[in-house]
């Protein structure tokens, strides 16, 4: 269904990451894909992973923070792609661990601003180097969550910038929609990745969807890879600046 | 041969998560001081075992989980419960 495609992955940590679900899912579907990891940290585990994909997979560092360092990784994938851009996958944020605990209330001005730039911000700052790529028109998919739209308890500063990031997804499908250019986010139900086990009582939140969705169960990331192939595809070509939740139906509940 | 133990499992996790030698992961060692995990180490830790042994680690449990006899006796109990 991608075939002929290609992408960009921005936040695949390791092997549970939800940006992972969704590139191994376009890559079976026939998209050629480029990866960037934040931090040397994880530049290992990253490495070990999209070699699985052949040893010449694009991977480049970027700390999405940095409009040089953006500018340069769509420098490096336009030459690695021949000047032609699909798809871009962001699955980026973070908020510093002591604001994911206890209440919002106490959340630092630097807290704030840090969670709002790497969260919301970035996909901005991607999607300006993205879209002069895109000269076949393209889909930019960018991960959200429930916590934007209603308070779940220590999820705080980071259900903020969600919103920030979901508004941010409807303006630049406003501005990208003349160049067939479309912008959607993907609102996952919990997902058990290390980013997810930084807020303080993910394991109960897991418990809660499977007790309360309509389905009674949690997602499955293959379940986000396969609405990823869907968005990026020619199935959704009239879907955009849209919030699609992929959460067994937990949204819908009022109690 | 005999199937491996809870204990063998979880030191070969432990080898292949924070790359040191099996010698050093003796029932005492600990992740942060002895074995030189840092944060996401321990949290990508805790994932693994919860893979390995089918066990549900809440946050509070893992805060406990300081040494290697720790994990062993936190998956026996559970296991057997």
């Amino acid at each position: 269904m991608l075939k002929g495609k290609r992408g960009v992955v921005f936040g695949v940590a390791n092997k549970r990451s939800i940006a992972w679900a969704i590139a191994k899912a376009w890559h079976e579907a026939g998209a050629r894909l480029a990866f960037t990891y934040q931090g040397e940290r994880i530049k290992e585990n990253v490495e070990d992973l999209v070699g699985a994909f052949g040893k010449d997979t694009p991977l480049y560092p970027c700390d999405v923070t940095s409009d040089e360092q953006i500018r340069g990784v769509f420098e490096h994938v336009g030459k690695d792609f021949d000047e032609k851009l699909h798809l871009l996958l962001h699955s980026v944020a973070y908020a510093p661990k002591e604001a994911l605990e206890g209440d919002f209330l106490s959340t630092s001005r630097e807290a704030f601003r840090v969670a709002h730039d790497v969260s919301a911000y970035s996909l901005l700052g991607l999607a300006r180097e993205a879209a002069p790529l895109m000269t076949e028109g393209g889909s930019i998919i960018a991960m959200t969550y429930y916590g934007s739209e209603k308070v779940v308890p220590h999820y705080n500063v980071m259900g903020v910038a969600k919103a920030s990031l979901e508004a941010t997804v409807r303006y630049l499908a406003y501005d990208l929609g003349p160049k067939k250019i479309r912008v959607n986010a993907i609102s996952a139900g919990p997902v058990n990745t290390l980013a997810a086990r930084g807020i303080a009582g993910f394991t109960s939140m897991l418990k809660h969807y499977e007790e309360h969705a309509p389905m009674k169960r949690n997602i499955e990331p293959r379940e986000l890879g396969e609405t990823g192939i869907f968005l990026a595809s020619d199935f959704s070509t009239a879907i955009t600046g849209e919030v699609l939740h992929v959460d067994c139906g937990y949204h819908i509940m009022g109690m | 041969m005999a199937e491996k133990t809870i204990e063998d499992k979880t030191r070969e996790i432990i080898v292949e998560q924070l790359g040191v030698n099996p010698e050093q992961v003796t029932p005492n060692a600990r992740f942060i001081e002895d074995l030189g995990a840092d944060s996401l180490d321990t949290v990508e830790l805790v994932m693994a075992f919860e893979e390995e042994f089918g066990v549900e680690v809440p946050d509070e449990e893992a805060e406990k989980l300081l040494t290697v006899g720790d994990v062993v006796r936190y998956v026996e109990e559970k296991q057997t419960s």
